[in-house]
């Protein structure tokens, strides 16, 4: 709408006081562009869903680039266009997830019960359906658990040692090197250093330990990335005020440092977590795998949730695909849950 | 990280005032600093074991080898005489991850950008959550879901690509058959990398200074505008990284190539034929069966593909570390 | 800051702790009972699953039982079998664990040989050169044997629209594989085939882009009846040009049932599984349809060349007998004739003894193996008797 009663004389003063699409342009255009694209389908020698959908998005990103150019001007034009495109990218992320989601569940459901979730595969034949996931469950929670246990303390004070003891220091940068070279391990590798390493040379059996230390190498470096920035945020005042208090250096970084930083630092252990939980490489080379449940993880086999997946796929029977389908489920949401529990945690502890 | 990030470096330890617990806070500062200085050792210590013992299983099999190693496609370690090269598995590694950055970090970028500048606050909740789902689910299932649904779907694509585009070498398929190709394990791939190159590009389009922004869009540039101007030249550095950790994590993926590719031993620039291997999932398929001397070769592949992998994080590393001047910490 | 607003802090602080620790103790309670109830909930019964088969009803009393932990991995082809046997055994010695896991005949040596393992199952016996003496080692007291166990039948699993019945000579079969003969409506082909309508679409062949035994008894077989035609290495990896990898027998059979115009190669049970239609092949005698039957009569003429309790067969590939199914393929337990833990020893050969009785052996035929007969029956149950 122009303004002032001299005429559009310069464009600076037309991209200032010019024209505006209305509010309900865009619908008109996606509304627009769908019943032309499904005319221009019924009329061309192409057809199929996603012939159509292109096509109604290549309508719709013209129409709208067009009208705006011609109202707007160009550079309004060119902004709409970008969002249209930016939009676009995170509708593109919605499709694959929600294409597994809905394979994996719809897929999974065939045999998912609370009888899967509570029995192991102990005498189920691979021929017929029965049996569940219970050992494997359990295997899972442990070797995991013991990952974590292992990995986090170390990962906490590899990062502990970066920001507050190593800064400048010759091996701190050897180490923070090192870390980024671990975060680069492809998965099979950290498999093959344990199996060749300890099982191979060293003779020891394979156990949920030998699998959950290969894990470990995985989340090492994960861990202390992930605290190491949530230990720089936390503001040097802090340090400095408790120095000035004459605390002791070891005790500031426990009681002042690390709480400030909790929050962050176990949504990012959990995060690392959910990342391991999923592995199945090392696993194939490090494990035994159970068809019975086992509750030690130091001796005897013991079965997890990915080499259950992969072990029931060998099998190549319906009945053990079904069971396969049904166990990514169960591990989904496992995964899951422990995301959820990553970001509740991360909200309780938060210092306010 | 890489040097000093001098932005952070914590004020030097002080000194306590009473003697008694002076004496004791000294040997708890002593315990807890050796504490962590030993467990930045033990890193070292894992790293220079998994080096060590890859090479010195592998390099039995290297000197036993009487194809080079590194332009030779044959897999056949176990033969006498033993052959083996990893020309067809660099090919297919490398290919499939191209494949994956190039469908994979530009998307990657468009949701990072959404979420950062574009999306109102409950959109954004969503499409993080989106994103953080993909990124949690386990690589086996991407394999079987690779298999099961999107790959009777990409049937017509790579038809169309063949009927429309075949004079590209990359887009031709002789054959008719579109099965268990590389361009179907770039798609997976790129589904995988995507959260990792959306998360690290976010986290460096958040840490544009507000001021920045504020004082584009107050001289009247539009939303894009803004983010050419004040976001993108502030982030390139972090955005390269972005891309290339996407890459490290594509050159190593074990099991959704292992299940999705055919794993044949050539190099085959018909991108859409049945075919293809990498050094991830081809040591996944052989080790079991593998004798000593071929165990010795995949170990070598495996060390190639670690030193690759390094190399890739080292330069995103790198580009990272030159804003580390910038980096919000203080 | 007064005196009473710093006591108010006091109290203050000792709240947020109370409730911290309230908070603590709530997250802590809850995942302790979490735990506590997960542990107590599972079951390791499943009922009445094992098998529709009447063989186990009559067998499972003639099991004379031994109690412990088994451990044993190797071949892939026989995990089912072994698994349904296993559940037999454990079902009827409650005391007995015996896990059998499917990682590879070689893994399945090297396990062996490392003491990992109390046998292995192996598609191919022991290298006489570089296996045999460390398994030997292994084996303080006694040599390694090689058991045969379990026979195969490797078919030929095909995908064509209309056709139920397909015929192949060993001459064709080799054509297809090794890229010579290209369409469905091959002379070649047709000639075995009066009557049936071939498309002349092309012929997509499927092989395993993983090692196994399968494919290594396939190739000697596709090199001992067809040496002119097939002119490539054997082994357990697949060397030939062209054609498409999968995974596993489930891989290249999955494969199959989605590909129109493709045919693999499978271990029997698993074309029986799925369904899936499978070609005779003819030897030279005329086309024979792949059963345990018939596979059982090839398996029989297989000479043994150990000695003494070792029983490594030589299959005969070149069998040219009108019932008698050529491509087979045997897996072997291999394990310790003396030198096992005695615990170990006695559970290895209670079970080892259930397998090959008539039991045992007749569980193979209802799920698409091929069972040990006649006098090499009678070798393979010495040889577990003087296990010890």
């Amino acid at each position: 709408m122009a303004l002032s009663t001299a005429g559009p004389t310069s464009s600076l003063h037309q991209t200032l006081t010019g024209g505006k699409l209305p509010g309900w342009a865009p619908w008109v255009c996606a509304a627009g562009s769908v019943l032309a694209a499904v005319a221009l389908i019924a009329v061309l020698p192409v057809n199929g869903r996603a012939q159509t959908i292109i096509l109604a998005v290549l309508l719709f990103v013209g129409s709208q680039t067009a009208w705006s150019f011609a109202v707007e001007g160009r550079r309004h034009a060119v902004d709409r266009l970008v969002t249209t495109l930016i939009y676009s990218a995170g509708v593109i992320a919605l499709v694959p997830l929600v294409a597994i989601l809905a394979t994996v569940i719809i897929k999974g459901l065939k045999v998912f019960s609370g009888y899967f979730l509570l029995h192991s595969m102990r005498n189920v034949s691979p021929l017929h359906p029965g049996g569940g996931v219970y050992h494997a469950i359990i295997g899972t929670l442990e070797v995991v658990g013991i990952a974590a246990i292992i990995g986090i303390p170390i990962g906490a004070l590899v990062a502990i040692y970066l920001v507050e003891y190593g800064a400048g220091k010759r091996l701190a940068y050897w180490v923070t090197f090192f870390v980024d070279v671990m975060t680069g391990i492809p998965s099979i590798v950290a498999g093959l250093f344990v199996y060749t390493g300890l099982i191979l040379t060293l003779g020891w059996q394979r156990t949920g330990f030998t699998g959950a230390l290969s894990l470990t190498i995985l989340m090492i470096p994960v861990m202390v990335r992930s605290t190491e920035e949530m230990l720089k945020l936390v503001p040097n005042e802090l340090r400095e005020s408790a120095y000035a208090l004459g605390v002791p250096k070891y005790k500031t970084i426990l009681r002042v440092v690390v709480p400030t930083a909790l929050s962050g630092i176990i949504t990012g252990a959990m995060l690392a977590v959910a990342r391991i939980t999923g592995e199945t490489a090392p696993l194939l080379l490090t494990m035994f795998i159970s068809a019975s449940i086992n509750f030690s993880p130091f001796t005897d086999p013991q079965a997890t949730l990915p080499t259950f997946i992969w072990d029931q796929i060998a099998r190549g029977t319906p009945a053990s695909l079904d069971r396969a389908w049904a166990a990514a489920l169960t591990l989904i949401l496992i995964v899951v849950l422990l995301n959820l529990m990553a970001r509740l945690l991360g909200r309780v502890y938060r210092v306010k | 990280m890489t040097m000093t990030p001098t932005a952070t470096q914590p004020p030097p330890s002080p000194v306590s005032a009473s003697p008694i617990r002076g004496r004791a806070n000294r040997r708890g500062d002593r315990i807890f600093s050796g504490l962590s200085m030993a467990a930045g050792i033990l890193v070292l210590a894992i790293m220079a074991g998994i080096g060590l013992f890859l090479l010195v299983k592998a390099v039995p099999a290297l000197r036993v080898n009487t194809a080079n190693f590194l332009t030779s496609s044959v897999w056949l370690p176990d033969n006498t005489p033993s052959r083996f090269g990893i020309a067809a598995l660099a090919f297919g590694t490398v290919m499939s991850s191209l494949i994956a950055m190039v469908l994979a970090v530009p998307v990657g970028y468009g949701i990072a950008l959404a979420l950062a500048h574009y999306a109102a606050k409950r959109i954004a909740v969503i499409l993080a959550f989106i994103v953080d789902l993909l990124a949690a689910v386990p690589s086996i299932i991407f394999g079987l879901w690779g298999l099961a649904w999107l790959m009777p779907r990409t049937f017509g694509l790579f038809a169309w690509l063949n009927d429309h585009l075949g004079w590209i070498p990359i887009f031709r398929n002789d054959l008719g058959v579109y099965t268990r190709c590389l361009a179907l394990a770039g798609i997976v791939l790129a589904i995988m990398i995507l959260p990792t190159v959306s998360a690290i590009s976010r986290e460096v389009f958040v840490q544009v200074p507000p001021a920045h922004i504020e004082a584009s869009l107050a001289l009247g540039a539009t939303r894009w505008e803004m983010v050419r101007m004040a976001v993108i030249p502030f982030s390139k550095p972090g955005m390269i990284s972005a891309a290339m950790l996407g890459l490290g994590r594509a050159l190593g993926e074990t099991i959704a190539v292992a299940l999705v590719l055919s794993a044949t031993f050539n190099i085959n620039w018909h991108l859409t034929e049945p075919g293809g291997n990498s050094f991830a999932a081809n040591i996944a398929l052989k080790f079991n069966e593998a004798g000593p001397t071929g165990q010795g070769a995949l170990i070598a592949a495996g060390l190639v593909l670690f030193v690759l992998t390094l190399a890739v994080n080292i330069v995103a590393r790198l580009f990272i570390a030159r804003r580390a001047a910038f980096s919000g910490a203080n | 800051m007064s005196l009473a607003s710093a006591t108010t802090d006091i109290d203050e602080s000792k709240e947020k702790r109370a409730v911290k620790i309230n908070r603590y103790g709530q997250l802590a309670s809850v995942a302790l009972v979490g735990t506590l109830a997960l542990a107590a909930c599972g079951s390791n019964s499943n009922a009445g699953s094992t098998s529709s088969a009447s063989g186990s009803a009559s067998g499972s009393g003639s099991i004379s039982c031994a109690s412990g932990k088994l451990k044993a991995s190797g071949s892939t082809a026989q995990a089912n079998a072994m698994t349904d046997w296993i559940n037999a055994y454990q079902t009827a010695c409650s005391g007995a664990t015996i896990e059998y896991q499917g990682v590879g005949s070689g893994a399945g040596v090297t396990d062996f040989i490392n003491k990992q393992t109390d046998f292995a199952g192996s598609d191919s016996s022991l290298k006489v050169d570089s296996e045999q003496p460390k398994a030997d080692a292994r084996c303080s007291a006694g040599p390694a044997i090689n058991i045969p166990m379990v026979g195969g039948a490797i078919a030929l699993t095909y995908n064509l629209q209309g056709v139920t019945k397909l015929a192949l000579t060993s001459q064709t079969i080799a054509g297809i594989f090794a890229g010579k003969i290209t369409k469905w409506n091959d002379p070649a082909i047709a000639a075995a085939n009066a009557g049936v309508s071939l498309p002349s679409s092309a012929i997509l062949s499927f092989h395993r882009s993983d090692a196994s035994g399968t494919t290594d008894n396939f190739t000697k077989f596709l090199k001992a009846a067809a040496p002119a035609v097939w002119t490539y290495q054997g082994g357990k990896s697949w060397t030939a040009p062209g054609g498409q990898g999968a995974k596993g027998n489930d891989g290249v059979s999955t494969g199959v049932k989605s590909t129109p115009n493709s045919i693999g190669y499978v271990e029997l049970s698993y074309a029986l599984n799925n369904n899936l239609p499978v070609a005779a092949v003819d030897n030279g005698a005329g086309p024979v349809d792949p059963t345990s039957e018939t596979a059982s009569k090839a398996l029989a003429s297989a000479k043994v060349t150990g000695t003494g309790n070792n029983l490594p067969l030589k299959i005969n590939y070149n069998i040219k007998d009108a019932s008698a199914y050529p491509i087979v393929l045997v897996t072997y337990e291999i394990t310790c004739e003396k030198g096992l833990d005695s615990a170990q020893a006695a559970l290895v050969k209670s079970f080892l003894t259930f397998t090959a009785s008539d039991a045992g052996q007749s569980k193979l035929s209802t799920t698409g193996y091929v069972p040990m007969s006649g006098d090499l029956l009678t070798k393979v149950r010495a040889s577990v008797e003087a296990i010890s």
